[in-house]
């Protein structure tokens, strides 16, 4: 029913910023075939009066009073980064030289 | 950078222009966690699971952020979605922990509106695309490399108080057939969203403190010709600069199309300094969000009922105040622009609203107050005096008792705190000197000490009479009435006014 290229596969590996050697591509394709595969099967059992759903139950409209609290404090936000610089997470470099 | 002058650029195409207005709403609360919405305190200090994007903590909508998004759409004349969802828009970049932001893709809560602008006294209509709902991002600040820009930075910092405060996106759909308006146009349109969210209440829109933010997209076509490629400038952090940027882009897209190049589709970034714009990510590749409904927050779908309660809250649209009060004042465009750009409509009218003439409560407000406001580095609405104030002293010059010089003084003494009109002019000793005796002795020797005046004056060169009333005012300390001064002066040398 699905079919997975190569070139979806090399898309999706971009976006995942995943590096997978050229040689490597099929047999992910062929792996990720096989699990959209068996989601797909859900769809063969819906009917078509069932409509397609986003959230697993009927709610709507949940919403939270405007009222502030206070949050974490700055060092226990911070307990889990890797690097801190003036009281800021450090990441590293975002983009290369143009 | 090669650029054609603006006017010329126009001879040969035809600018299309689009405009994105980010509002950071003025909520308490942020859009999904409870974490304050403060600006400017210190770094990672407005943080928890939920903006931090900790495992297991999950967003919950805030409602008057909601409330406020559908009364901005109401304002701006669009639908309200019965029923939408939240997106997640995917990406790699460090100003969201959760490497996604939570947006709107193709539900948007408000769509399909309109807001009229006035530019030279032309009415353009600027259609509304959409306006949805998401959550700002944090800062980052860029480290090392030469320009402290993302290019070559070694490294990034980032807080993110800022990440999830609610902000709306107000895009329009495209504007053609502006021509050499296209730049006032856009600002001007900026102004009218600006004004529009702070009659609302929504937002306190300030552009210097990023809670209003606007990109411009911009692309030129030979006339007849399909549009061409548009680029989107970032960065334009004043109204000023929304038309600088405008105005820049025609000018260098001119340049690029007459050389038989083609316009790159990409982000510019703005440079304040010398007014050009910077190229910065190329959009050559569509990028690629992979959005889908957020399902950690169930759709929201606001009753008919919500609806028009919430439209019954919305104030007085804010072009139709100023044409109120435009009429009322029998001011013109100009004027009236003036007082909303000096922020003292409002302390105007309500100056007005305490008895005073329209004109002399605008006088008053846009001279004497911005002054002083400006020195103390306040707004005038926040100076230490009051409309009653101002209606005090207009009496007092009506009855002649103070002219305006002295009212001056008045303003002066009761900015300072020295007390009421009253008490400042009892404590002051300052009245109009009304009796014609001190005033004809001053008269007498200022004449006697310019005796080549006075013969001008005899001779019928009635404009030479300044330099005596000038003199008299002098002497009186400025405390007598120059209309009076002057007809005992010509009285005095029998000369007819």
């Amino acid at each position: 029913m699905t079919s997975i290229s190569r070139a979806d596969v090399a898309h999706l590996a971009r976006l995942a910023r995943l590096a997978i050697p050229e040689d490597q591509l099929d047999h992910y394709a062929e792996q990720l075939d096989v699990i959209l595969q068996s989601v797909a099967r859900v769809g063969e059992v819906a009917a078509a009066d069932v409509p397609a759903m986003s959230h697993p139950v009927p709610l709507l409209n949940v919403f939270r009073e405007d009222i502030a609290r206070p949050g974490l404090d700055r060092e226990a936000a911070m307990a889990a980064a890797p690097a801190i610089e003036d009281d800021r997470f450090r990441v590293p470099r975002i983009l290369d030289e143009e | 950078m090669k650029t054609v002058p603006f006017e010329e650029a126009l001879t040969r195409y035809e600018p299309v222009i689009g405009l994105e207005v980010h509002v950071e709403l003025g909520t308490q609360s942020k859009m999904f966690c409870s974490c304050s919405t403060n600006f400017g305190a210190e770094p990672n200090t407005q943080v928890c699971p939920v903006c931090l994007a900790l495992p297991g903590a999950m967003p919950v909508a805030n409602r008057a952020a909601i409330e406020s998004i559908i009364r901005i759409g109401l304002a701006l004349n669009c639908s309200i979605a019965e029923w939408c969802r939240m997106a997640r828009k995917n990406y790699f970049y460090p100003d969201m922990p959760k490497d996604y932001q939570i947006s709107q893709y193709d539900e948007p809560i408000c769509t399909d509106g309109y807001l009229d602008v006035t530019v030279d006294g032309k009415v353009v209509r600027v259609e509304i695309e959409r306006v949805h709902m998401e959550e700002d991002t944090g800062k980052l600040t860029h480290s090392g490399g030469a320009t402290g820009r993302i290019h070559g930075a070694d490294y990034s910092v980032v807080d993110y108080n800022r990440a999830g405060i609610p902000l709306v996106e107000i895009v329009t759909k495209t504007v053609v057939g502006t021509g050499a308006l296209a730049p006032a146009v856009a600002r001007a349109y900026v102004a009218e969203i600006r004004d529009l969210m702070r009659a609302l209440g929504v937002s306190d829109v300030k552009m210097e403190e990023g809670s209003l933010r606007c990109d411009a997209n911009l692309s030129l076509n030979r006339p007849g010709d399909p549009w061409g490629t548009r680029t989107e400038t970032k960065n334009v952090n004043s109204l000023r600069s929304v038309e600088r940027a405008v105005r820049f882009e025609i000018e260098r897209q001119a340049a690029v199309l007459d050389d038989g190049g083609r316009v790159h589709q990409e982000t510019r970034h703005f440079q304040e300094g010398d007014g050009t714009t910077a190229p910065g990510r190329s959009k050559e590749q569509a990028e690629d969000y992979r959005y889908f409904p957020e399902p950690d927050l169930v759709p929201i779908a606001p009753s008919r009922e919500w609806v028009e309660e919430l439209r019954l809250t919305l104030p007085e649209l804010p072009s139709v105040r100023r044409a109120r009060l435009a009429e009322a004042w029998v001011i013109g465009e100009f004027e009236m622009a003036t007082l909303v750009n000096a922020g003292i409509l409002d302390i105007v009218e309500e100056t007005v609203a305490a008895g005073v003439a329209p004109d002399a409560a605008r006088k008053w407000w846009s001279g004497e107050f911005t002054r002083a406001a400006s020195e103390r580095g306040v707004e005038p609405a926040d100076l230490p005096v009051t409309s009653a104030d101002i209606a005090r002293v207009e009496e007092l010059i009506a009855s002649g008792a103070l002219n305006d010089k002295l009212a001056r003084q008045v303003f002066e003494a009761v900015l300072a705190g020295e007390g009421s009109p009253d008490e400042v002019v009892a404590a002051r000793g300052l009245a109009v000197v009304s009796d014609d005796g001190p005033l004809l002795e001053a008269i007498d020797a200022a004449l006697a000490e310019q005796p080549d005046v006075a013969e001008k004056i005899r001779s019928g060169k009635l404009q030479a009479a300044g330099a005596i009333v000038g003199a008299v005012m002098k002497t009186t300390r400025g405390q007598a009435d120059a209309g009076r001064v002057r007809e005992l002066l010509l009285e005095r040398l029998g000369v007819e006014g």
